[in-house]
Protein backbone atom coordinates (compact mmCIF):
# COMPACT_ATOMS: atom_id res chain seq x y z
CA UNK A 1 0.00 0.00 0.00
CA UNK A 2 1.18 3.59 -0.15
CA UNK A 3 3.00 5.13 2.30
CA UNK A 4 3.47 8.26 4.08
CA UNK A 5 6.97 8.91 2.15
CA UNK A 6 5.41 8.57 -1.13
CA UNK A 7 2.34 10.64 -0.40
CA UNK A 8 4.54 13.62 0.86
CA UNK A 9 6.79 13.43 -2.24
CA UNK A 10 4.54 13.73 -4.96
CA UNK A 11 2.31 16.16 -2.82
CA UNK A 12 5.61 18.11 -2.22
CA UNK A 13 6.38 17.88 -6.41
CA UNK A 14 2.45 19.64 -6.57
CA UNK A 15 2.60 21.81 -4.02
CA UNK A 16 6.46 23.35 -4.07
CA UNK A 17 8.03 22.03 -7.09
CA UNK A 18 5.17 23.68 -10.02
CA UNK A 19 4.28 19.60 -11.17
CA UNK A 20 1.31 20.27 -13.25
CA UNK A 21 -0.27 18.89 -16.20
CA UNK A 22 0.30 21.69 -18.76
CA UNK A 23 -2.24 20.90 -20.75
CA UNK A 24 -5.19 18.82 -22.23
CA UNK A 25 -6.04 19.24 -25.90
CA UNK A 26 -9.00 17.76 -27.86
CA UNK A 27 -8.03 17.48 -31.38
CA UNK A 28 -11.13 17.35 -33.15
CA UNK A 29 -11.06 17.20 -37.24
CA UNK A 30 -12.57 19.63 -39.29
CA UNK A 31 -12.92 17.73 -42.52
CA UNK A 32 -16.47 17.11 -42.52
CA UNK A 33 -17.27 20.60 -42.22
CA UNK A 34 -15.92 21.30 -45.43
CA UNK A 35 -18.61 23.16 -47.64
CA UNK A 36 -18.24 25.27 -50.76
CA UNK A 37 -20.33 28.53 -49.10
CA UNK A 38 -18.47 30.16 -46.33
CA UNK A 39 -21.99 31.09 -44.72
CA UNK A 40 -21.90 27.42 -44.17
CA UNK A 41 -18.59 26.14 -43.60
CA UNK A 42 -18.28 28.86 -40.41
CA UNK A 43 -21.82 27.39 -38.92
CA UNK A 44 -20.90 23.94 -39.26
CA UNK A 45 -17.05 24.37 -37.84
CA UNK A 46 -18.66 26.33 -35.03
CA UNK A 47 -21.55 23.35 -34.09
CA UNK A 48 -18.74 20.78 -34.62
CA UNK A 49 -16.59 22.56 -31.90
CA UNK A 50 -18.77 23.69 -29.73
CA UNK A 51 -20.96 19.77 -29.39
CA UNK A 52 -17.29 18.53 -28.93
CA UNK A 53 -15.92 20.55 -26.28
CA UNK A 54 -18.50 21.59 -24.22
CA UNK A 55 -17.44 19.39 -21.46
CA UNK A 56 -13.61 19.91 -21.97
CA UNK A 57 -12.95 22.38 -19.35
CA UNK A 58 -15.44 21.17 -16.67
CA UNK A 59 -14.15 17.58 -16.85
CA UNK A 60 -10.18 19.00 -16.65
CA UNK A 61 -11.67 20.60 -13.57
CA UNK A 62 -13.41 17.59 -11.84
CA UNK A 63 -10.10 15.76 -13.05
CA UNK A 64 -7.39 18.27 -11.39
CA UNK A 65 -9.88 18.38 -7.97
CA UNK A 66 -10.01 14.51 -7.65
CA UNK A 67 -6.47 13.97 -8.23
CA UNK A 68 -5.48 16.93 -6.61
CA UNK A 69 -2.62 17.88 -9.90
CA UNK A 70 -3.69 21.74 -11.92
CA UNK A 71 -4.42 21.42 -14.86
CA UNK A 72 -3.24 24.73 -16.05
CA UNK A 73 -4.53 24.71 -19.98
CA UNK A 74 -7.52 23.29 -21.78
CA UNK A 75 -7.23 23.54 -25.55
CA UNK A 76 -8.47 22.45 -28.90
CA UNK A 77 -6.68 22.26 -32.16
CA UNK A 78 -8.36 21.45 -35.63
CA UNK A 79 -7.49 20.20 -38.96
CA UNK A 80 -5.13 23.01 -40.57
CA UNK A 81 -8.00 25.80 -42.27
CA UNK A 82 -6.10 26.15 -45.58
CA UNK A 83 -7.60 22.37 -46.06
CA UNK A 84 -11.18 23.54 -44.65
CA UNK A 85 -11.41 26.54 -45.79
CA UNK A 86 -10.21 25.99 -49.40
CA UNK A 87 -13.29 25.29 -51.30
CA UNK A 88 -15.05 28.41 -49.55
CA UNK A 89 -12.56 31.23 -49.57
CA UNK A 90 -11.64 32.73 -52.20
CA UNK A 91 -9.78 35.41 -50.85
CA UNK A 92 -7.44 36.07 -47.16
CA UNK A 93 -10.57 38.15 -46.34
CA UNK A 94 -12.55 34.79 -46.17
CA UNK A 95 -10.12 32.61 -44.16
CA UNK A 96 -10.60 36.02 -41.68
CA UNK A 97 -13.73 34.69 -41.23
CA UNK A 98 -13.17 31.35 -40.08
CA UNK A 99 -10.67 32.31 -37.60
CA UNK A 100 -13.43 34.28 -36.23
CA UNK A 101 -15.19 31.68 -35.76
CA UNK A 102 -12.54 29.26 -34.36
CA UNK A 103 -12.24 32.26 -31.78
CA UNK A 104 -15.74 32.37 -30.71
CA UNK A 105 -15.79 29.01 -30.39
CA UNK A 106 -13.08 28.81 -28.68
CA UNK A 107 -14.49 31.13 -25.97
CA UNK A 108 -17.95 30.27 -25.39
CA UNK A 109 -16.52 26.25 -24.54
CA UNK A 110 -13.80 28.58 -22.10
CA UNK A 111 -10.45 27.29 -23.86
CA UNK A 112 -7.77 29.69 -23.78
CA UNK A 113 -6.40 28.72 -27.41
CA UNK A 114 -7.21 26.88 -30.07
CA UNK A 115 -4.76 25.91 -32.68
CA UNK A 116 -4.86 24.66 -36.77
CA UNK A 117 -5.55 28.22 -38.57
CA UNK A 118 -2.55 26.40 -40.47
CA UNK A 119 -0.99 25.47 -43.57
CA UNK A 120 1.28 22.32 -44.67
CA UNK A 121 3.12 24.07 -47.51
CA UNK A 122 6.24 21.48 -46.84
CA UNK A 123 6.65 21.14 -50.74
CA UNK A 124 4.15 23.39 -52.82
CA UNK A 125 1.47 25.92 -51.92
CA UNK A 126 -1.99 25.96 -53.28
CA UNK A 127 -4.14 29.25 -53.87
CA UNK A 128 -5.71 28.19 -50.36
CA UNK A 129 -2.33 27.56 -48.72
CA UNK A 130 -1.37 31.19 -50.04
CA UNK A 131 -5.04 32.95 -48.81
CA UNK A 132 -4.22 31.43 -45.84
CA UNK A 133 -0.99 32.36 -44.73
CA UNK A 134 -1.66 36.04 -45.95
CA UNK A 135 -4.60 36.52 -43.82
CA UNK A 136 -2.50 35.62 -40.77
CA UNK A 137 -1.61 38.59 -39.93
CA UNK A 138 -5.37 39.80 -40.08
CA UNK A 139 -6.99 37.38 -38.36
CA UNK A 140 -4.01 37.01 -35.24
CA UNK A 141 -4.73 40.81 -35.16
CA UNK A 142 -8.55 40.36 -34.96
CA UNK A 143 -8.48 37.51 -32.72
CA UNK A 144 -7.55 36.71 -29.23
CA UNK A 145 -7.50 32.59 -28.67
CA UNK A 146 -6.45 31.30 -32.47
CA UNK A 147 -3.02 30.33 -33.11
CA UNK A 148 -1.23 29.76 -36.50
CA UNK A 149 1.15 27.45 -38.12
CA UNK A 150 2.63 26.74 -40.39
CA UNK A 151 5.04 23.79 -41.58
CA UNK A 152 7.60 25.19 -44.43
CA UNK A 153 9.41 21.72 -44.76
CA UNK A 154 10.47 18.17 -44.34
CA UNK A 155 12.86 15.80 -43.82
CA UNK A 156 10.99 13.45 -46.83
CA UNK A 157 10.10 16.71 -49.08
CA UNK A 158 12.88 19.05 -48.71
CA UNK A 159 12.42 22.96 -47.43
CA UNK A 160 9.49 25.06 -48.96
CA UNK A 161 11.98 28.41 -49.57
CA UNK A 162 8.90 30.83 -51.43
CA UNK A 163 7.02 29.81 -48.43
CA UNK A 164 10.21 30.27 -45.72
CA UNK A 165 10.54 34.06 -47.83
CA UNK A 166 6.93 34.76 -47.26
CA UNK A 167 7.03 33.80 -43.55
CA UNK A 168 9.52 36.44 -43.01
CA UNK A 169 7.23 38.56 -44.70
CA UNK A 170 4.20 37.45 -43.03
CA UNK A 171 5.78 37.79 -39.64
CA UNK A 172 7.00 41.15 -39.89
CA UNK A 173 3.18 42.13 -41.17
CA UNK A 174 2.01 40.10 -37.81
CA UNK A 175 4.08 42.22 -35.77
CA UNK A 176 2.70 45.59 -37.37
CA UNK A 177 -0.25 44.56 -36.84
CA UNK A 178 -0.51 43.73 -33.50
CA UNK A 179 2.43 46.86 -32.51
CA UNK A 180 0.10 48.42 -30.05
CA UNK A 181 0.03 44.82 -28.02
CA UNK A 182 4.30 44.63 -28.57
CA UNK A 183 3.71 42.57 -31.47
CA UNK A 184 1.92 40.08 -29.70
CA UNK A 185 0.21 38.35 -32.52
CA UNK A 186 3.63 36.45 -33.57
CA UNK A 187 3.46 34.63 -30.19
CA UNK A 188 1.02 33.00 -31.82
CA UNK A 189 2.71 32.07 -34.97
CA UNK A 190 4.99 29.12 -35.30
CA UNK A 191 6.36 27.97 -38.57
CA UNK A 192 7.84 24.54 -38.12
CA UNK A 193 9.46 22.13 -40.18
CA UNK A 194 8.58 17.79 -39.83
CA UNK A 195 5.35 19.54 -37.92
CA UNK A 196 3.81 16.67 -35.92
CA UNK A 197 0.05 15.95 -36.34
CA UNK A 198 -0.48 15.31 -32.62
CA UNK A 199 1.12 18.23 -30.90
CA UNK A 200 -0.67 19.24 -27.40
CA UNK A 201 1.18 22.41 -27.44
CA UNK A 202 0.37 25.65 -28.64
CA UNK A 203 0.92 27.58 -30.50
CA UNK A 204 1.45 24.73 -33.46
CA UNK A 205 -0.69 22.81 -32.26
CA UNK A 206 -3.31 21.30 -35.03
CA UNK A 207 -5.00 18.29 -35.40
CA UNK A 208 -3.44 16.71 -38.21
CA UNK A 209 -5.88 14.76 -41.50
CA UNK A 210 -4.45 11.27 -40.37
CA UNK A 211 -5.70 11.48 -37.08
CA UNK A 212 -9.68 9.65 -35.91
CA UNK A 213 -12.17 12.47 -35.72
CA UNK A 214 -11.63 13.29 -32.35
CA UNK A 215 -8.52 13.02 -29.96
CA UNK A 216 -7.36 13.52 -26.51
CA UNK A 217 -3.45 14.61 -26.20
CA UNK A 218 -1.82 15.22 -23.13
CA UNK A 219 1.35 17.17 -22.73
CA UNK A 220 2.99 17.26 -19.29
CA UNK A 221 5.94 19.49 -17.26
CA UNK A 222 7.87 19.46 -14.40
CA UNK A 223 11.45 21.35 -14.85
CA UNK A 224 11.03 22.31 -10.46
CA UNK A 225 10.64 18.65 -10.17
CA UNK A 226 13.70 17.68 -11.69
CA UNK A 227 15.58 19.99 -10.68
CA UNK A 228 14.93 19.47 -6.85
CA UNK A 229 15.46 16.23 -7.86
CA UNK A 230 18.68 16.89 -9.03
CA UNK A 231 19.84 19.13 -6.30
CA UNK A 232 20.07 15.79 -4.17
CA UNK A 233 22.94 14.84 -6.29
CA UNK A 234 25.26 17.88 -6.57
CA UNK A 235 28.68 16.77 -7.45
CA UNK A 236 27.88 13.10 -8.52
CA UNK A 237 28.83 11.65 -11.96
CA UNK A 238 26.83 11.19 -15.31
CA UNK A 239 25.89 7.84 -14.80
CA UNK A 240 23.88 9.02 -11.24
CA UNK A 241 23.01 12.04 -12.85
CA UNK A 242 20.49 10.44 -15.97
CA UNK A 243 19.29 7.88 -13.52
CA UNK A 244 18.06 10.52 -11.31
CA UNK A 245 16.32 12.56 -14.34
CA UNK A 246 14.97 9.18 -15.96
CA UNK A 247 13.36 8.31 -12.61
CA UNK A 248 11.56 11.50 -12.18
CA UNK A 249 10.72 12.22 -15.89
CA UNK A 250 9.11 8.67 -15.40
CA UNK A 251 7.04 9.90 -12.38
CA UNK A 252 6.12 13.57 -13.92
CA UNK A 253 4.74 11.09 -17.05
CA UNK A 254 2.71 8.82 -15.16
CA UNK A 255 0.43 11.43 -13.69
CA UNK A 256 0.04 12.89 -17.40
CA UNK A 257 -0.48 9.34 -18.57
CA UNK A 258 -3.52 9.20 -15.58
CA UNK A 259 -5.03 12.06 -16.55
CA UNK A 260 -4.65 11.76 -20.14
CA UNK A 261 -6.59 8.24 -19.75
CA UNK A 262 -9.37 9.33 -17.49
CA UNK A 263 -10.30 12.38 -19.45
CA UNK A 264 -10.40 9.96 -22.59
CA UNK A 265 -12.86 7.83 -20.23
CA UNK A 266 -15.30 10.89 -19.39
CA UNK A 267 -15.46 12.63 -22.63
CA UNK A 268 -15.26 9.15 -24.59
CA UNK A 269 -12.68 10.26 -26.81
CA UNK A 270 -9.81 8.34 -27.91
CA UNK A 271 -6.68 8.76 -26.01
CA UNK A 272 -4.02 9.89 -28.18
CA UNK A 273 -0.56 10.38 -26.81
CA UNK A 274 1.12 11.66 -23.87
CA UNK A 275 3.80 14.66 -25.34
CA UNK A 276 6.79 13.79 -22.83
CA UNK A 277 7.82 17.45 -22.25
CA UNK A 278 9.44 19.99 -19.52
CA UNK A 279 7.98 22.98 -20.50
CA UNK A 280 8.76 25.86 -18.59
CA UNK A 281 7.09 28.88 -17.12
CA UNK A 282 8.05 32.58 -16.22
CA UNK A 283 7.47 31.34 -12.72
CA UNK A 284 10.26 30.62 -10.57
CA UNK A 285 11.42 27.70 -9.63
CA UNK A 286 9.89 26.16 -13.26
CA UNK A 287 12.54 26.79 -15.20
CA UNK A 288 14.44 24.50 -17.64
CA UNK A 289 17.26 27.14 -17.78
CA UNK A 290 17.71 26.33 -14.04
CA UNK A 291 18.04 22.61 -14.00
CA UNK A 292 21.16 23.03 -17.13
CA UNK A 293 22.40 25.42 -14.37
CA UNK A 294 22.22 22.64 -11.51
CA UNK A 295 23.70 20.47 -13.60
CA UNK A 296 26.47 22.68 -13.41
CA UNK A 297 26.68 25.72 -15.81
CA UNK A 298 27.15 29.16 -14.47
CA UNK A 299 24.19 30.20 -16.84
CA UNK A 300 22.04 28.60 -19.74
CA UNK A 301 24.39 29.12 -22.91
CA UNK A 302 27.60 28.92 -21.22
CA UNK A 303 30.31 26.27 -22.97
CA UNK A 304 28.72 22.63 -22.03
CA UNK A 305 25.21 24.16 -22.75
CA UNK A 306 24.49 21.79 -25.88
CA UNK A 307 25.56 18.65 -23.83
CA UNK A 308 23.79 19.19 -21.11
CA UNK A 309 20.78 19.94 -22.62
CA UNK A 310 20.79 16.53 -25.01
CA UNK A 311 21.58 14.84 -22.36
CA UNK A 312 18.50 16.19 -20.43
CA UNK A 313 16.61 15.82 -23.40
CA UNK A 314 17.57 12.27 -24.03
CA UNK A 315 16.83 11.16 -20.02
CA UNK A 316 13.40 12.83 -19.98
CA UNK A 317 12.23 10.87 -23.13
CA UNK A 318 14.02 7.25 -22.04
CA UNK A 319 12.20 8.15 -18.03
CA UNK A 320 9.09 8.69 -20.04
CA UNK A 321 8.39 6.44 -23.00
CA UNK A 322 7.86 3.52 -20.25
CA UNK A 323 5.68 5.64 -18.51
CA UNK A 324 3.36 6.33 -21.16
CA UNK A 325 1.26 3.85 -23.80
CA UNK A 326 1.91 6.23 -26.59
CA UNK A 327 3.91 8.42 -26.47
CA UNK A 328 3.94 11.67 -29.46
CA UNK A 329 4.00 15.28 -29.86
CA UNK A 330 7.00 17.30 -29.34
CA UNK A 331 8.40 15.44 -26.43
CA UNK A 332 11.23 16.83 -24.95
CA UNK A 333 12.99 19.68 -23.12
CA UNK A 334 11.62 22.97 -24.67
CA UNK A 335 13.62 26.03 -24.42
CA UNK A 336 11.79 29.02 -25.01
CA UNK A 337 13.42 32.63 -23.72
CA UNK A 338 10.21 34.94 -22.79
CA UNK A 339 8.69 32.14 -20.73
CA UNK A 340 11.58 30.35 -18.71
CA UNK A 341 12.91 32.93 -16.09
CA UNK A 342 16.64 31.20 -16.05
CA UNK A 343 16.54 31.56 -19.89
CA UNK A 344 15.88 35.43 -19.41
CA UNK A 345 18.55 35.89 -17.09
CA UNK A 346 20.97 34.04 -19.40
CA UNK A 347 20.29 36.69 -21.92
CA UNK A 348 20.33 39.56 -19.69
CA UNK A 349 23.58 38.50 -18.05
CA UNK A 350 25.29 38.28 -21.98
CA UNK A 351 25.58 34.61 -21.66
CA UNK A 352 23.14 33.31 -24.03
CA UNK A 353 23.12 34.39 -28.17
CA UNK A 354 20.70 33.79 -30.99
CA UNK A 355 23.25 31.38 -32.30
CA UNK A 356 24.00 29.73 -29.24
CA UNK A 357 20.24 28.72 -29.11
CA UNK A 358 20.36 27.55 -32.47
CA UNK A 359 22.80 25.24 -31.63
CA UNK A 360 20.60 24.21 -28.50
CA UNK A 361 17.92 23.40 -30.92
CA UNK A 362 19.27 20.62 -32.34
CA UNK A 363 19.66 18.48 -29.41
CA UNK A 364 16.42 19.50 -28.26
CA UNK A 365 12.40 19.61 -28.54
CA UNK A 366 10.63 22.21 -30.90
CA UNK A 367 13.73 25.29 -31.85
CA UNK A 368 13.88 28.73 -31.73
CA UNK A 369 10.71 29.73 -29.33
CA UNK A 370 9.26 33.12 -27.99
CA UNK A 371 12.95 35.42 -28.63
CA UNK A 372 11.82 38.79 -29.46
CA UNK A 373 13.93 40.62 -31.61
CA UNK A 374 14.30 44.58 -32.89
CA UNK A 375 11.42 45.46 -34.56
CA UNK A 376 13.68 46.83 -37.21
CA UNK A 377 15.01 43.36 -38.19
CA UNK A 378 14.74 42.67 -42.07
CA UNK A 379 11.97 40.38 -43.25
CA UNK A 380 15.15 38.85 -44.55
CA UNK A 381 16.51 38.42 -41.77
CA UNK A 382 13.78 36.45 -40.43
CA UNK A 383 12.91 34.28 -43.23
CA UNK A 384 16.93 33.59 -43.07
CA UNK A 385 16.87 32.28 -39.28
CA UNK A 386 13.99 30.04 -40.53
CA UNK A 387 15.79 28.76 -42.89
CA UNK A 388 18.55 27.87 -40.70
CA UNK A 389 16.37 26.25 -38.38
CA UNK A 390 14.38 24.56 -40.80
CA UNK A 391 17.38 22.87 -42.13
CA UNK A 392 18.40 21.47 -38.81
CA UNK A 393 15.32 19.58 -38.63
CA UNK A 394 15.27 18.73 -42.27
CA UNK A 395 18.81 17.01 -41.98
CA UNK A 396 18.77 15.77 -38.49
CA UNK A 397 14.95 14.27 -38.82
CA UNK A 398 13.50 16.13 -36.18
CA UNK A 399 10.85 18.47 -35.61
CA UNK A 400 12.12 22.11 -35.56
CA UNK A 401 10.38 25.46 -35.45
CA UNK A 402 10.64 29.30 -34.64
CA UNK A 403 8.91 31.59 -32.86
CA UNK A 404 10.15 34.85 -33.40
CA UNK A 405 8.74 37.84 -32.13
CA UNK A 406 10.11 41.18 -33.73
CA UNK A 407 8.91 43.61 -31.85
CA UNK A 408 7.93 46.73 -33.32
CA UNK A 409 9.26 50.21 -32.08
CA UNK A 410 11.87 48.51 -29.65
CA UNK A 411 15.05 47.97 -30.13
CA UNK A 412 18.41 45.94 -28.24
CA UNK A 413 18.51 46.19 -24.41
CA UNK A 414 14.80 47.01 -24.09
CA UNK A 415 12.31 44.25 -22.75
CA UNK A 416 8.67 43.30 -23.83
CA UNK A 417 5.80 42.18 -21.56
CA UNK A 418 3.56 39.64 -23.07
CA UNK A 419 2.01 38.62 -19.83
CA UNK A 420 0.66 35.56 -17.94
CA UNK A 421 2.26 31.85 -19.43
CA UNK A 422 4.09 34.32 -22.30
CA UNK A 423 6.12 36.00 -20.04
CA UNK A 424 8.72 38.47 -20.91
CA UNK A 425 11.62 38.99 -22.76
CA UNK A 426 14.70 41.07 -23.51
CA UNK A 427 14.98 41.90 -26.75
CA UNK A 428 18.05 39.97 -28.50
CA UNK A 429 20.38 41.29 -31.07
CA UNK A 430 20.34 39.82 -34.87
CA UNK A 431 23.73 39.19 -36.90
CA UNK A 432 23.09 42.52 -38.96
CA UNK A 433 24.70 41.11 -42.37
CA UNK A 434 22.17 40.18 -45.35
CA UNK A 435 21.21 37.32 -46.67
CA UNK A 436 18.57 38.94 -49.02
CA UNK A 437 19.89 37.48 -52.05
CA UNK A 438 20.38 34.05 -50.85
CA UNK A 439 16.57 34.30 -49.67
CA UNK A 440 15.03 35.85 -52.88
CA UNK A 441 16.09 33.13 -55.18
CA UNK A 442 12.61 31.34 -54.40
CA UNK A 443 11.89 27.74 -55.06
CA UNK A 444 12.79 24.44 -53.04
CA UNK A 445 15.67 22.90 -51.16
CA UNK A 446 15.64 19.29 -52.17
CA UNK A 447 15.19 16.94 -49.42
CA UNK A 448 18.45 15.38 -48.12
CA UNK A 449 20.09 12.35 -48.67
CA UNK A 450 19.34 9.34 -46.25
CA UNK A 451 22.58 7.80 -46.90
CA UNK A 452 26.22 8.07 -46.13
CA UNK A 453 25.72 9.36 -42.74
CA UNK A 454 28.34 11.81 -40.93
CA UNK B 1 -13.90 0.16 -3.24
CA UNK B 2 -12.60 3.59 -3.88
CA UNK B 3 -9.45 4.38 -2.43
CA UNK B 4 -8.63 7.68 -1.36
CA UNK B 5 -5.91 9.28 0.55
CA UNK B 6 -6.30 12.11 2.99
CA UNK B 7 -3.44 14.29 3.76
CA UNK B 8 -3.67 16.62 7.06
CA UNK B 9 -0.29 18.72 7.65
CA UNK B 10 -0.48 21.71 10.19
CA UNK B 11 0.54 22.59 13.46
CA UNK B 12 -0.34 20.18 16.23
CA UNK B 13 -3.09 20.66 17.94
CA UNK B 14 -5.57 18.52 20.50
CA UNK B 15 -8.60 16.59 18.19
CA UNK B 16 -7.29 16.89 15.12
CA UNK B 17 -7.77 13.02 14.09
CA UNK B 18 -10.80 13.04 15.83
CA UNK B 19 -12.71 16.00 14.08
CA UNK B 20 -11.64 14.05 11.06
CA UNK B 21 -12.73 11.04 12.28
CA UNK B 22 -16.32 11.98 13.10
CA UNK B 23 -16.52 13.68 9.68
CA UNK B 24 -15.80 10.23 7.88
CA UNK B 25 -17.78 8.25 10.31
CA UNK B 26 -20.83 10.82 9.68
CA UNK B 27 -20.43 9.96 6.09
CA UNK B 28 -20.32 6.81 5.51
CA UNK B 29 -16.46 6.49 5.22
CA UNK B 30 -14.54 3.36 6.54
CA UNK B 31 -11.18 3.90 7.68
CA UNK B 32 -8.51 1.32 6.30
CA UNK B 33 -5.38 2.77 7.41
CA UNK B 34 -3.54 5.65 9.35
CA UNK B 35 0.16 7.07 9.52
CA UNK B 36 0.91 9.69 11.03
CA UNK B 37 4.11 11.69 12.63
CA UNK B 38 5.25 14.87 13.80
CA UNK B 39 8.30 16.47 12.85
CA UNK B 40 9.36 19.10 14.64
CA UNK B 41 5.78 20.04 16.22
CA UNK B 42 4.21 19.63 12.98
CA UNK B 43 1.08 17.19 12.48
CA UNK B 44 1.51 15.19 9.65
CA UNK B 45 -1.03 12.49 9.14
CA UNK B 46 -2.04 10.40 5.82
CA UNK B 47 -5.46 8.54 5.88
CA UNK B 48 -6.22 5.59 3.26
CA UNK B 49 -10.44 5.52 3.44
CA UNK B 50 -12.88 3.66 1.15
CA UNK B 51 -14.93 6.45 -0.58
CA UNK B 52 -17.01 3.37 -2.32
CA UNK B 53 -20.37 4.04 0.20
CA UNK B 54 -20.22 7.34 0.46
CA UNK B 55 -23.41 9.13 -1.08
CA UNK B 56 -21.75 13.02 -1.87
CA UNK B 57 -19.76 13.61 -4.81
CA UNK B 58 -16.18 13.67 -4.12
CA UNK B 59 -16.02 17.79 -4.98
CA UNK B 60 -18.02 18.17 -1.63
CA UNK B 61 -15.81 15.97 0.43
CA UNK B 62 -13.16 17.79 -0.93
CA UNK B 63 -14.54 21.16 0.15
CA UNK B 64 -15.99 19.80 3.15
CA UNK B 65 -12.65 18.28 4.28
CA UNK B 66 -10.74 21.39 3.40
CA UNK B 67 -13.26 23.66 5.68
CA UNK B 68 -12.91 21.46 8.69
CA UNK B 69 -8.92 21.98 8.03
CA UNK B 70 -9.52 25.57 8.37
CA UNK B 71 -11.38 25.35 10.85
CA UNK B 72 -9.23 23.09 12.81
CA UNK B 73 -5.78 25.29 12.03
CA UNK B 74 -4.36 22.94 9.44
CA UNK B 75 -4.32 21.61 5.88
CA UNK B 76 -6.40 18.89 4.78
CA UNK B 77 -6.69 17.61 1.38
CA UNK B 78 -8.42 14.77 -0.44
CA UNK B 79 -7.01 12.89 -3.33
CA UNK B 80 -7.97 9.67 -5.11
CA UNK B 81 -5.45 6.97 -4.64
CA UNK B 82 -4.27 6.26 -8.51
CA UNK B 83 -1.82 9.59 -8.69
CA UNK B 84 -0.14 8.64 -5.67
CA UNK B 85 -0.13 4.33 -7.06
CA UNK B 86 0.70 4.96 -10.79
CA UNK B 87 3.62 7.40 -9.62
CA UNK B 88 5.06 4.96 -7.27
CA UNK B 89 3.95 1.73 -8.59
CA UNK B 90 5.13 0.36 -11.68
Amino acid sequence: MINLFEVTETNKMISEENLDVRTITLGVSLLDCIDSDLEKLNEKIYHKIYHAAKDLVKTGEEISREYGIPIVNKRISVTPIALVGGAACGRPEDFVTVARTLDRAAKDVGVNFIGGYSALVSKGMTEADRNLICSIPMALSSTERVCSSVNLGSTKTGINMDGVKLMGEIIKETAEQTRDQDSLGCAKLVVFCNAPDDNPFMAGAFHGVTEADKVINVGVSGPGVVKTALESVRGENFEVLCETIKKTAFKVTRVGQLVAQEASARLKVPFGIVDLSLAPTPAIGDSVADILCEMGLEYAGAPGTTAALALLNDQVKKGGVMASSYVGGLSGAFIPVSEDQGMINAVQAGALTLEKLEAMTCVCSVGLDMIAVPGDTKASSISGIIADEMAIGMVNQKTTAVRIIPVIGKGVGETVEFGGLLGYAPIMPVNRFSCEAFIGRGGRIPAPIHSFKN
Amino acid sequence: MEKTIITVVGKDAVGIIAKVCTYLAENGINILDISQTIVQGYFNMMMIVDTGAMDKPFGDLCDEMAALGGKTGVVIKCQKEEIFDKMHRI
